[in-house]
C-alpha cells in the first residue's frame, strides 16, 4: 500500500472551494482537482477520473499504451483482485467503464448515490496500488489486438480515417491512432505499461467530477478520504508536445478497399482549439461547422449538395474544439452513386467559395443562436454529459471558467467572426483530401 | 371546457428512487386519448415520446421498405412547408423531434421548450397528421435508403444479421431487413407511403408518455391537438413468426482478418411464467458485461474477444436468445467452441448460489439508474404500455426479479438452453469450421 503522507498535518485545509451555480471546484494538497456538479432530481451519482495523459503523450514506438493500461487498469490491486472493482460496482447495480483519448483516459462509474464512498474507495486505490500478473498482461494485449481487429482492421472507414490523419499531422502525435500501430502494439510490454502508470497516474495528474445527487462538502469530505492519502508524481513535467511545422502543402490521398460500399470524399483542414481565457476562435469555428453542415435540410452545404440536383445522399461539416493542441475542421460529401467522387468534391468546393463569397444567411444565423440557448436547458437533463463536458475540458487544460464561459463565447459570435475564422481555417495547404473507393477507377487521375 | 379524467387514485409512485418520486398518472384527453405522465418543473421542457405498434411489419405484401421510407419522410414536408421550410421551422423553435422504426414499433421523439410548446405541438401535428410525401422528398430519402441498403451489403455486421434473420424468421417480416431491398425500394410510390401510413399510424395502437414541465390538464389539450386527427384504426398485426432456426454453423464468406458471429436459438415471450428467471440467467450467462460467464471465459481468460454478450430477444410476435462475437478468423472456432460449452454447462447444472446474488443486487440496482432525464423516462414509460405493464410495474418489477429461485432458474435453462441447438452465423474467412 503506497500512500502518501503529507509531510505537515496542518495543510488539511488549503483550497477554497470556488461556487459556481451548482458546479463546485475544488484542489487537495496532493494536486488533485475536483468538480462537483449538484443534481438532486435521482438518488444516482457519476463518479469519474480523468487522467491528463492520452495516446498523444506516447514516446516513440509505443503507440498503444494509453490505451493498453486502461485495459490493464482493471486487472486488480493490492487489495483488489483482478476484475473485482467492476463486478463489485456491477454487484451494487452500477455500471462502468473507460475510455483513452489523445488527450486524456478517463474511468467512470454510475451508481446509486450512498455507494459513492464505494466507488471512491477502489478508483483511489487503483491510481496507485495496480498490480499486473504475467497473465493478465498477456492476455490483454491479445483483447486489445482484437478490438483492433474489430474496430478499424474490419471498418475500411476506419483505416481510411487513421491513414488521413497519419497524412494530416507531419509531426505532432495526433497522427497516431489511439489504439496504437498493430505492429507496436504487439511488442508492447508489462513494463511499458507500469513505466506509464508510475509516471502518469497520479492524484497530481488528475481530475475528479462527482455529479449527481451529492453535496459539494460531501464528496469533498470523501475525495478528502480517499484520495487526499496518495502520493503525487515529483517532478511531472509539464505537457509539451512536438509542435507542427509549418503546413506549406497540400495532401491529397485514395483509399481503395474491395469492402467499401459507400465512396465518399472527405477533407480535413488544420484548425486552432479552444485555449484557456481564449476561446472566441474556437467559438466562431464551432458556428461556421453549424452553418456549413449542421442540419441537412438548413446548412449551406446541405442545401447546396442534398436539395435540387442533388449530388449527395449526405454532406456535413464538424469541428471540436476541446483539444490540446491544434485540432481539424472536417468536411465530407457522400456522393449518389452515379456522381463520381471529383465532381462531388467540386461541388462542395463551389459550395464553399459561394458561401464566402456571400457570407452566412442571416435567418440560419439567428436560429443557431436559439438552439445554443435551447442547448444548455437540454444539456442539464443530462448529468452524465455535463460531468463530461467539466471532466473533458479539464483535462486538455481548460479551467471551470472556460467551460462556464463556453456558451456565452457562441453567442458572442458575429457573422463577421464566422467569415474571418472561415477564411483562416480553408487553407489548401494545410488540407488533407482524401477519397474513400471501392476500387481503383479513371477518376483517380481525373 | 376541457374535460381531463386524471383519477387521483390512478397515480403511481417509484418507490426505487423514492426521493426523487417520479411519479405517473394517467392522463385521458377530453377526445379519449390516454397518456402516462411525469410532472416535473425543474426545467423548462417536456420530452414526448409516442409508440405506434406494429412498426415495419405492417409493410403491405410486396411493399417492403414502404414504412421505413415512410417514417424517415415524416420530416420532409408538410402543408406549405418542404423539407427545408419544416427543418427551419423546428429549428426557430429549438424543438427536436426524431422519427424511427423498428420490426415492433414506429416511435416518435420530441423535446419542447415550454416557452413555445403550442407551436412546437402545433408543428409536430402537422408532420403526423398532414406529411406532404412530395416526390423531390421521396426521391431524395429514397436516395439515402439505397445508400445504406447498399453499404449494408458490404458491412460484416449487416451481413450477419440478414443471414441470421432469413435462418430464423423466414418469409415472416421478422425475416428481412426493414429497409427493404433496392428493388422493393425502387418501385415504391407516392400512393404506397400514404397507405404505409394508413397502415401504422392510427390511434388503435398508439401508446403516449410525457415528462417534464406539462400539467395533466396541458397534456391533454396537446393529446388531442396532436394525435385526434389521426384514423381510428390502421391495418392487422401480421400472425405470429415461426422460428426455423436448427442448430449448426452458417459460414458466409467475406474478405476479413475477423470474423463476425450472431448465434441464437428458441427463446420465451415475457408473458411465460418465467420469464424473469430467463432473464436474471442471461444476466450471468452473457447479459452482465464484465461480470458475465462468457465475458469471463472468452475474453478475460483467452483473450479471444474484444467483446462477448447474449441476450433474449422477445419480440411481439416471436422469441429468441441470441449472442453475439466477434473474432479473429483463427480464433474463432475456439470461441464458438467455449460458447457452445458454457451454454451447455449452464443448461446442464444452473447457476450457483453466489452468481444468482451478484445478479439480483446488479438487476435490481441498475433499474433505477435507467430513469435519469425526461427524455429516457418517456421512452421506458412507453416501452412499459407496449410491453403490456401496468403503471405500478417500476414498483413490483425489482420483486419480481428478488422472487427467482436457483430452482427457477435451474427449470427455465434446462427446459431451453440447448447447445445442440445453437445456429451459428459466421461472416468472415474463418479456420477451422465446417
Amino acid at each position: 500500500m503506497t500512500r502518501f503522507l503529507p509531510a505537515l498535518g496542518l495543510c488539511l485545509v488549503f483550497s477554497l472551494p470556488a461556487q459556481a451555480g451548482d458546479v463546485t471546484h475544488f484542489t487537495l494538497e496532493n494536486g488533485l482537482e475536483a468538480v462537483v456538479i449538484e443534481d438532486h432530481r435521482a438518488p444516482v451519482v457519476v463518479h469519474m477520473v480523468w487522467y491528463r495523459v492520452g495516446s498523444a503523450d506516447e514516446g516513440p514506438g509505443k503507440s498503444g499504451v494509453a490505451h493498453f493500461l486502461e485495459h490493464l487498469m482493471f486487472k486488480g490491486t493490492d487489495d483488489l483482485a483482478p476484475g473485482e472493482l467492476s463486478k463489485t460496482v456491477a454487484a451494487n447495480g452500477g455500471s462502468d467503464n473507460a475510455f483513452t483519448s489523445y488527450d486524456f483516459t478517463a474511468y467512470f462509474q454510475r451508481i446509486a448515490t450512498d455507494r459513492l464512498d464505494l466507488v471512491m474507495r477502489m478508483e483511489a486505490d487503483r491510481m496507485r496500488d495496480l498490480l499486473l500478473s504475467e497473465d493478465d498482461w498477456q492476455t490483454e494485449r491479445e483483447v486489445i489486438l482484437e478490438e483492433r481487429a474489430q474496430r478499424t482492421d474490419s471498418d475500411p472507414g476506419a483505416l481510411f480515417s487513421e491513414q488521413r490523419r497519419a497524412a494530416q499531422y507531419l509531426n505532432h502525435p495526433y497522427g497516431t491512432p489511439v489504439i496504437g500501430w498493430r505492429h507496436e502494439v504487439e511488442r508492447l510490454t508489462r513494463e511499458d505499461a507500469l513505466e506509464w502508470y508510475r509516471r502518469y497516474y497520479a492524484p497530481n495528474n488528475a481530475v475528479l467530477v462527482v455529479a449527481g445527487d451529492v453535496t459539494a462538502a460531501e464528496v469533498e469530505r470523501l475525495a478528502r478520504a480517499h484520495y487526499g492519502p496518495l502520493a503525487p508524481t515529483p517532478d511531472l513535467a509539464p505537457r509539451q508536445r512536438v509542435e507542427e511545422p509549418p503546413q506549406l502543402s497540400e495532401r491529397r490521398m485514395t483509399f481503395v478497399d474491395p469492402r467499401v460500399a459507400q465512396p465518399y470524399v472527405m477533407r480535413s483542414y488544420l484548425a486552432p482549439e479552444r485555449d484557456p481565457g481564449d476561446q472566441a476562435k474556437a467559438a466562431a469555428l464551432t458556428v461556421l461547422a453549424e452553418i456549413l453542415g449542421g442540419n441537412g435540410a438548413t446548412s449551406v452545404l446541405g442545401r447546396a449538395l442534398m436539395f435540387g440536383d442533388a449530388k449527395a445522399v449526405y454532406a456535413g461539416a464538424s469541428y471540436d474544439g476541446l483539444a490540446m493542441d491544434d485540432t481539424t475542421f472536417t468536411l465530407i460529401v457522400v456522393p449518389r452513386p452515379d456522381v463520381p467522387l471529383a465532381e462531388a468534391e467540386a461541388a462542395m468546393d463551389a459550395a464553399i467559395e459561394k458561401f464566402l463569397a456571400e457570407g452566412p444567411d442571416v435567418a440560419q444565423f439567428e436560429r443557431i443562436r436559439t438552439a445554443i440557448r435551447a442547448g444548455e436547458i437540454y444539456a442539464k437533463d443530462n448529468v452524465e454529459g455535463l460531468a463530461q463536458r467539466y471532466g473533458e475540458a479539464l483535462a486538455v487544460g481548460l479551467g471551470v471558467a472556460d467551460v462556464q464561459s463556453w456558451p456565452d463565447a457562441l453567442m458572442a459570435v458575429t457573422p463577421d467572426d464566422v467569415m474571418a475564422a472561415a477564411r483562416e481555417v480553408f487553407d489548401r495547404r494545410r488540407a488533407v483530401t482524401g477519397w474513400l473507393m471501392q476500387a481503383e477507377t479513371p477518376q483517380v487521375t481525373q | 371546457m376541457i374535460r381531463l379524467v386524471v383519477g387521483a387514485l390512478l397515480v403511481v409512485w417509484l418507490a426505487l428512487p423514492a426521493r426523487a418520486g417520479v411519479e405517473i398518472t394517467e392522463v385521458t384527453s377530453p377526445g379519449g386519448i390516454t397518456a402516462w405522465l411525469v410532472e416535473n418543473h425543474e426545467l423548462p421542457f417536456t420530452a414526448l415520446e409516442i409508440g405506434f405498434r406494429g412498426g415495419a411489419s405492417l409493410d403491405a405484401p410486396g411493399k417492403r421498405g414502404a414504412i421505413n421510407l415512410m417514417t424517415a419522410l415524416l420530416e420532409e414536408g408538410t402543408g406549405e412547408m418542404d423539407a427545408q421550410g419544416f427543418a427551419e421551422a423546428a429549428e426557430a423553435l429549438a424543438a427536436q423531434f426524431s422519427f424511427s422504426v423498428s420490426d415492433d414499433t414506429l416511435s416518435v421523439s420530441a423535446r419542447m421548450l415550454t416557452e413555445n410548446r403550442d407551436q412546437a405541438v402545433a408543428l409536430l401535428r402537422q408532420a403526423l397528421v398532414a406529411p406532404r410525401f412530395d416526390q423531390a422528398a421521396l426521391e431524395r430519402v429514397r436516395g439515402q435508403v439505397l445508400s445504406n441498403i447498399a453499404a449494408n451489403e458490404r458491412e460484416p455486421n449487416a451481413i450477419a444479421g440478414r443471414n441470421f434473420r432469413a435462418l430464423a424468421w423466414g418469409e415472416h417480416p421478422y425475416g428481412s431487413s426493414s429497409d427493404g431491398t433496392a428493388d422493393s425500394v425502387a418501385a415504391l410510390t407516392r400512393a404506397d407511403m400514404v397507405e404505409a401510413k394508413a397502415r401504422v399510424m392510427a390511434r388503435d395502437r398508439l401508446y403516449v408518455a410525457a415528462v417534464g414541465d406539462i400539467t395533466a390538464a396541458d397534456l391533454g389539450a396537446v393529446l388531442d391537438d396532436l394525435l385526434g386527427d389521426l384514423p381510428a384504426t390502421g391495418a392487422a398485426l401480421p400472425p405470429r413468426a415461426t422460428l426455423g432456426l436448427t442448430g449448426g454453423v452458417t459460414v458466409v464468406d467475406f474478405d476479413s482478418p475477423q470474423s463476425v458471429v450472431l448465434w441464437g436459438q428458441r427463446g420465451l415471450p415475457m408473458n411465460d411464467p418465467d420469464f424473469f428467471a430467463a432473464f436474471v440467467a442471461n444476466h450471468i450467462l452473457g447479459g452482465g458485461g464484465f461480470s458475465s460467464r462468457l465475458m469471463e471465459e472468452v475474453r478475460e481468460k483467452r483473450g479471444l474477444t474484444y467483446g462477448v454478450a447474449s441476450y433474449i430477444a422477445p419480440k411481439d410476435l416471436g422469441e429468441t436468445w441470441q449472442g453475439s462475437v466477434a473474432s479473429s478468423n483463427d480464433k474463432v472456432a475456439e470461441a464458438i467452441s467455449v460458447i457452445r460449452t458454457e451454454w451447455a454447462r449452464m443448461a446442464a447444472d444452473g447457476v450457483t448460489d453466489s452468481e444468482l446474488a451478484a445478479a439480483k443486487t446488479y438487476l435490481t440496482g441498475a433499474y433505477p439508474l435507467r430513469f435519469d432525464g425526461n427524455g429516457p423516462i418517456a421512452n421506458i414509460l412507453v416501452g412499459m404500455q407496449l410491453n403490456g405493464f401496468p403503471r405500478d410495474y417500476v414498483n413490483t418489477r425489482n420483486a419480481r426479479i428478488e422472487a427467482v429461485t436457483r430452482e427457477d432458474v435451474a427449470r427455465v435453462v434446462a427446459r431451453l438452453l440447448d447447445a445442440e441447438a445453437l445456429r451459428f452465423v459466421v461472416v468472415g474467412r474463418p479456420i477451422g469450421l465446417n
